[in-house]
């Protein structure tokens, strides 16, 4: 008992010492710890942006959920059996580790069996996917008209044909040729309820540059505010207008036509006694 | 105390304190090539060295063969289509980012951590771990070359670290040390392929040429950090049970990853027994390789016994 007195004040002595030092090294590296986390968790936010071209694979989640689920192991890229799919490197601008595809370079084929979604052990790649029609990769965009073969009048039509979804995410529209005036145009038409975003028909056009793109739906995509309701189809589903008929108003100078029928044929004369005054600032209009 | 200073006479002058006295570069090991022959001197290292690169061919097999043992990378495996393994560090920062894995991933992940909380958290780091061969070529050539200073960060950065990491991918949503992990972006380099991940690894390399000795895996690695908790009641240990027969060259030291671990067992600091069980030892056995009177060896965490 007594030696433990006898040697009690050195030793607190020798651990306060110990304690500050110790202390002093907690405090520096935490502060060291915290500035390499902030480093990395503002790198990490800069680097999360992806580039419109890099598309996830079918049944990626949202891309925030993505990055929280994907543990980055390859395991969907080794069960792709096209080879479609890659891990990106650092530098690709994707973040680091995770698996993406360029549909430019090798589109999906969109496998029945989806073995990409059943490889991955995390759901980052969500397993409630069975049917890859149902897949929303990203959405095609005829994003260039003026150099679009078909806009130009001719009959490229190869977006249409690759389309796996023929017919439902891609149709041909038949629009009148205003250049030729005798001709029509039939214009590939991306409809969003069938694209699944596999990237064939980028793949394939014909252009140097295609002027067909898949894009993220943020890109792809507008949203109509929750509360527009369009009139004719609140008057279809109620079975008549919601506001009583409306009067219909006489079109001056039309009034030989249906209502709403505006379209003037070069030549036409309309039947109303006032004879047609030129147009323009030399009209001679006065108040 | 009398033995150790008998034995002074008799350390060597390519050991790291015979050196020291002769003023020359020391060459920590080069006695005990001597006394047991090369082959005996760097068995353990060799061993460690066929195990890290054992099973990156193993992952290696596949994509450039076409035989698929093993498919993915560290941080998430299947082995013949049956054994998932995930990293559990890895799938904690995915639940603290909100999300909860499949099955799979959380079955994989209990069984890596079974393991290691088992036989010793840290064998990750010496045995499987890419990046230990980069630190400890950085190491060597560091000795090699005699280069000193730099400045050190304390060690419990790493446990820091390894709790912000997880703060982070809870504020940010995404794993967060998975944007600079150098364990998983060489392993997914030589698997999948580089782009400048490369840049990340040589980065390590020179932190530990120049700036730090050891300093990424034994002061800033998270990863490691975690294998450290796994290493709490780690069934393989390093014992050092011939002691007595210790000379005090200090090869052991300059060898050894984690200095610190060795003295309290070498020299009965603070413990009796000869065990070394502090949870940074990653059970590597290089001290057992450069030592030229034998007093260490591996055994297990029950076994006090010194002779």
């Amino acid at each position: 008992m007594s030696t433990q007195k006898n040697t009690r004040p050195s030793a607190d002595g020798k651990s306060g010492q110990a304690r500050r030092r110790f202390l002093k090294e907690m405090a520096g590296a935490a502060g060291g710890a915290c500035m390499l986390a902030l480093g990395v968790g503002l790198y990490g936010t800069e680097a999360s942006a992806r580039p419109a071209s890099a598309i996830r694979p079918p049944g990626a989640l949202p891309e925030p959920e993505f990055l929280a689920a994907c543990v980055r192991c390859g395991l969907c890229v080794r069960d792709c059996p096209f080879d479609t799919l890659k891990l990106s490197e650092l530098g690709d601008n994707v973040a680091t580790g995770t698996p993406y595809f360029e549909g430019r370079k090798v589109p999906c084929e969109m496998c029945e069996d989806i073995p990409c979604v059943k490889a991955c052990p995390t759901g980052a790649l969500d397993r409630e996917l069975t049917d890859i029609g149902k897949a929303r990769m990203g959405l095609a965009v005829l994003i260039d008209q003026e150099t679009c073969l078909n806009f130009l009048g001719l009959r490229c039509d190869v977006c249409y044909r690759v389309c796996p979804v023929i017919d439902k995410a891609i149709t041909l529209e038949l629009v009148h040729n205003p250049r030729s005036d005798r001709h029509a145009m039939l214009l590939p038409t991306v409809h969003s309820d069938a694209c699944t975003g596999c990237g064939k028909c980028e793949h394939s056009c014909v252009l140097p540059e295609a002027a067909i793109k898949v894009l993220p739906y943020a890109l792809a995509q507008g949203k109509a505010a929750e509360h527009y309701r369009k009139g004719w189809v609140e008057k279809e589903a109620a079975g008549g207008s919601l506001i009583g008929e409306q009067q219909q108003l006489p079109m001056r100078g039309l009034e030989d036509r249906k209502y709403g029928d505006t379209r003037v044929a070069p030549g036409y004369v309309p039947p109303s006694a006032e004879p047609s005054r030129p147009a323009g600032i030399d009209s001679g209009w006065k108040p | 105390m009398s033995t150790v200073s008998q034995t002074h006479t008799a350390v060597p002058a390519t050991s790291v304190k015979g050196a020291a006295r002769a003023g020359v570069m020391a060459r920590p090991g080069a006695e005990a090539v001597q006394e047991k022959g090369w082959w005996r001197a760097h068995k353990w290292l060799l061993l460690r060295r066929a195990s890290q690169l054992g099973i990156l061919a193993l992952f290696l097999l596949g994509p450039w063969f076409g035989l698929w043992i093993v498919k993915g990378n560290l941080s998430s495996s299947l082995t013949l289509g049956v054994l998932p393994l995930t990293d559990p560090y890895l799938l904690l920062q995915s639940v603290a980012a909100g999300q909860w894995p499949y099955k799979e991933a959380v079955l994989g992940a209990g069984i890596v951590a079974a393991f290691y909380l088992l036989f010793g958290g840290r064998l990750f780091c010496s045995w499987v771990c890419p990046v230990n061969l980069v630190t400890d070529a950085a190491a060597w050539l560091r000795r090699r070359l005699g280069i000193k200073g730099g400045k050190v960060p304390s060690e419990y950065t790493r446990y820091w670290l390894l709790g912000l990491m997880l703060a982070a991918s809870a504020l940010t949503g995404s794993l967060a040390w998975e944007w600079v992990n150098p364990v998983s972006m060489l392993h997914r380099g030589l698997i999948f392929g580089f782009g400048l991940s490369w840049g990340i690894v040589l980065g390590v390399f020179v932190y530990d040429l120049l700036l730090a000795s050891r300093g990424w895996c034994g002061h800033v690695c998270p990863v490691g950090a975690f294998y450290g908790v796994l290493n709490k009641t780690a069934l393989i240990r390093v014992t050092a049970d011939k002691r007595a027969e210790c000379n005090d060259c200090m090869d052991c030291f300059a060898v050894c990853p984690e200095p610190q671990v060795i003295r309290p067992a070498l020299k009965a600091v603070a413990q009796d027994h000869p065990l070394i069980l502090d949870q940074d030892c990653t059970s590597c056995g290089r001290c057992i390789d450069v030592c030229s009177k034998d007093v260490f060896r591996l055994t297990t965490r029950f076994d006090r016994s010194e002779s």
